[in-house]
């Protein structure tokens, strides 16, 4: 079982340039960002802050923002794409 | 000149004067930061003054080095005294800033016009924005008259004056199957992997600027004075905050004097956010799937949210929102006694001075400003059925009695 993340721009110089990575052996969004944090320093700070993440910091699965599915908690799948994007754009 | 850096908001972190938008370190928005102590209220009052009918004229307090010249500019819309809107909600003096009356007839001109004489200033050959619509138009049009290649991103379910009115301009125009928020995803996700200005994604902190111009308008068309409440809508809520910063602006440099304005956020109930956050205490906004006619405020994730609930709580106003029949209303009520017909958006923001009369909010020597964001005609659909024609054949009895007015004596 693999899960894809996409990585955004503003976090490849942790990831040493990757924009795409696979997470396996995760059955909920926290544990994917788990298995990034454990693979990637620097990272959890980036995004995370006080068991949760940074408020300007989006998360989705298959396209749907997990705030409104159950947030860290949200299930996922193997094949399922997991996207974290910057919260800040927008302004129509 | 003013301008120095771009600095988080969040964590103070400054980065150069690129095409970013977000902390490094902590993901927070970036802002243009300025130092304006090198300005001082006479000369530069002179030079506003002295200045093009345009947003440039205000250049002291943009980010540019010196003032762009842009093939089509925006702003310096009339600010209209409605006394017949106000003796109708009951309340001492009202005034309502019409940025219909902007060159593609919404207040995106001001931000479109910044942000693309950024991207040209950045050397970007092609723009790009995510829009319901406004900011359609604004990009199409402004990038037409620069000679700039532009990609238009919109949900595909907007309304259809707004579809026509953008790809008129030649722009490519792309209809994403989804929501703004989806499109708005999209464009982010873009903007990693194309070298492109998208005006409301990498260009956003110059963009957002252009929004100050509608307080410095407000103010120089009072007489160089605040109003003392603004009542305006929240999408993004970047327009409201920015309002609020280009006060803050002209009090520290010594333009204005007082104290900043009460300011209440209007927003539509299908899409309320922000309101939602203000009603229950919070200081972030919970993402909702919007819901509403009120398509060009319809953002379910409001980048500035938790900004301005802030501004709305530390100036004394407040967040309201109002249900698709009071938007209609609004509208009507806002055409019926100013001669203005301006789009859903205006009518959130027209309902929302109407409630916060009728709750007895606002004191009767308060000067209140309307900020009309948009024009009637781009969503003729919520008027349609507000009315009855008299229909007649041509003759003039036909008319005397259809119209029940009696045949001339």
């Amino acid at each position: 079982m693999s899960v894809t993340v996409k990585i955004p721009t503003q976090l490849r110089s942790v990831t040493g340039g990757e924009s795409e990575t696979a997470v396996e052996e995760a059955t909920t969004v926290g544990e994917v960002l788990d298995g990034l944090y454990d693979r990637f320093d620097g990272l959890r700070d980036r995004i995370a802050e006080d068991g949760g993440l940074r408020r300007f910091v989006n998360v989705y699965v298959g396209g749907e923002d997990i705030r409104f599915l159950d947030g860290l908690d949200t299930a996922v799948d193997d094949g399922d794409e997991v996207t974290i994007l910057p919260a800040v754009a927008g302004g129509q | 000149m003013a301008i120095e850096a771009l600095k988080c908001k969040e964590c103070g972190t400054t980065y150069p004067l690129e095409a970013r938008y977000v902390c490094e370190d902590c993901f927070g928005p970036l802002e243009v930061a300025y130092d304006f102590s090198g300005l001082d209220a006479e000369s530069t009052r002179r030079r506003i003054q002295a200045g093009p009918q345009s947003i440039w004229r205000y250049s002291d307090f943009l980010p540019f080095d010196s003032q762009p010249r842009t093939a089509l500019a925006a702003g310096i819309t009339p600010l209209v005294r409605a006394d017949r809107l106000a003796e109708r909600l009951g309340v001492g003096e009202v005034w309502v800033k019409n940025d219909a009356a902007n060159p593609t007839h919404s207040f995106k001109d001001r931000v479109v016009t910044v942000a693309l004489a950024k991207a040209q200033e950045l050397g970007f050959q092609v723009v790009a924005c995510a829009s319901t619509g406004n900011l359609a138009n604004a990009v199409a049009a402004h990038a037409a008259a620069a000679g700039l290649e532009s990609y238009v991103f919109v949900p595909a379910d907007l309304e259809e004056q707004k579809i026509l009115a953008t790809g008129v301009y030649g722009t490519n125009l792309v209809a994403v199957n989804g929501n703004y928020d989806d499109v708005n995803r999209l464009c982010t996700e873009l903007a990693g992997e194309r070298e492109w200005g998208f005006v409301n994604v990498n260009l956003r902190p110059y963009y957002a600027e252009g929004s100050k111009t509608v307080a410095f308008e407000i103010a120089e068309q009072l007489g160089w004075e605040l109003p003392d409440r603004i009542v305006a809508p929240i999408a993004s809520g970047s327009l409201i905050t920015k309002i609020a910063r280009g006060f803050e602006e002209w009090l520290e440099v010594g333009l204005v004097e007082g104290q900043l304005p009460k300011f209440n956020g209007a927003q539509a109930e299908g899409c309320s956010p922000v309101a939602q956050a203000y009603e229950a205490g919070r200081d972030f906004c919970s993402p909702v799937k919007p819901q509403t006619i009120a398509k060009s405020l319809a953002i379910g994730n409001p980048a500035d949210g938790p900004y301005a609930l802030d501004l709305a709580r530390r100036t004394d106003g407040g967040i309201d929102a109002v249900t698709d029949d009071e938007i209609r209303a609004g509208i009507k009520l806002l055409a019926e006694t100013t001669g203005i017909f301006t789009e859903t958006a205006g009518g959130v923001t027209t309902a929302t001075l109407a409630k916060l009369a009728a709750r007895g909010e606002i004191g009767p020597d308060e000067r209140v400003v309307l900020v009309i964001t948009g024009e009637g005609l781009k969503t003729l659909d919520a008027v349609r059925g507000s009315f009855e024609t008299i229909d007649v054949e041509p003759t003039t009895e036909s008319f005397a009695s259809a119209a029940g007015v009696g045949a001339v004596a």
